[in-house]
């Protein structure tokens, strides 16, 4: 372990701030990259119903 | 032999059997991407020195360079498939480009958000319009030009084109962001990591900085493959066997 209690991993030595914040960053790009397709999907799911609602009308 | 491949290569440039055949990979590379990232964070942020003269603000380099390095692997990609796309009229190749770019996209403004934080406490500014980060800014604006080219044409296979060309021209850029750090002198340190000399890093940072960029990888693959399969869907959706797995999709 680089840190001597869960405070000072959390701290970073006065850096904690910045580590912290690229951190989250990337959380975020994870997020969006994991639930966009998801919303495709629904899209292609919701247009797909739609076409079919129609062709029976 | 050469018929061989011909019938090959024909077979798997259909979008068909590339849906079918790609079913499991996103799965298992996001899975092996998960558990790469998740070592590597843990090591780098927990186990890993203190940086003797950057104090802890070098633990930002486990996401900055992976990033980084993505977001120009991923725009040759889309240069690549593009031009594999124009050349030999094969419809897959450019939607494999389509799905790379949000994802590029991302990996680009990750980098540069990343390098700004890590500069404020290390170069004293969040920006500054050094040759390394000016082309970085012009790779990310290179993709939101390929999104909107794609977004701006009525018929997808004009946007498929036109991207591509946008694509292969940009390519420019990619050697600019590979030698700036070499050729001027700048704020931006020179390569960290290069094929030819032995990385002039501790074990303990290099270990956890390797096995990120390679789970970064991976999980741009698992991405990757997740969005060109939502692609082909929606392109071929005319098609009976599309329309099937779209259902699927949904549980109709």
């Amino acid at each position: 372990m680089a840190f001597e209690s869960f405070s000072a991993f959390l701290k970073m030595g006065e850096h904690g701030l910045y580590v912290w914040l690229a951190y989250g960053l990337a959380t975020i790009v994870v997020l969006f990259n994991i639930l966009g397709p998801r919303y495709l999907a629904k899209q292609l799911v919701k247009d797909h119903q739609r076409k079919l609602r129609r062709e029976q009308a | 032999m050469w018929q061989i491949f011909v019938r090959w290569f024909h077979k798997c440039s259909s979008p068909k059997w590339f849906y079918q055949m790609s079913k499991p990979w996103s799965f298992w590379l996001g899975w092996a991407a998960f558990v790469l990232i998740g070592v590597a964070l843990v090591w780098g942020l927990a186990f890993s020195p203190v940086e003797r003269v950057q104090g802890n603000s070098y633990r930002i380099i486990f996401i900055h360079v992976p990033s980084a390095f993505l977001s120009e692997a991923i725009y040759m990609t889309i240069a690549i498939a593009g031009a594999v796309g124009l050349i030999w009229r094969i419809k897959l190749a450019f939607y494999v480009a389509k799905a790379c770019i949000p994802i590029g996209m991302t990996m680009a403004f990750l980098a540069l958000a990343t390098g700004a934080i890590w500069g404020k406490p290390t170069w004293g500014d969040w920006w500054v319009w050094d040759m390394r980060i000016t082309s970085m800014l012009i790779l990310f604006l290179l993709y939101l030009g390929l999104w909107a080219l794609h977004n701006a044409m009525e018929r997808p296979e004009s946007g498929d084109r036109a991207a591509a060309i946008l694509a292969l021209v940009g390519v420019v850029n990619i050697p600019i962001i590979k030698y700036s750090v070499n050729l001027v002198t700048t704020l931006h340190q020179p390569a960290t990591l290069k094929f030819t000399e032995k990385a002039p890093m501790h074990i303990s940072m290099l270990v956890p900085l390797l096995l990120s960029i390679l789970g970064f990888y991976l999980a741009f693959l698992a991405w990757m493959f997740i969005r060109a399969r939502l692609e082909i869907l929606k392109r071929e959706r005319k098609a009976l066997w599309a329309q099937k797995e779209i259902e699927q999709l949904g549980g109709l």
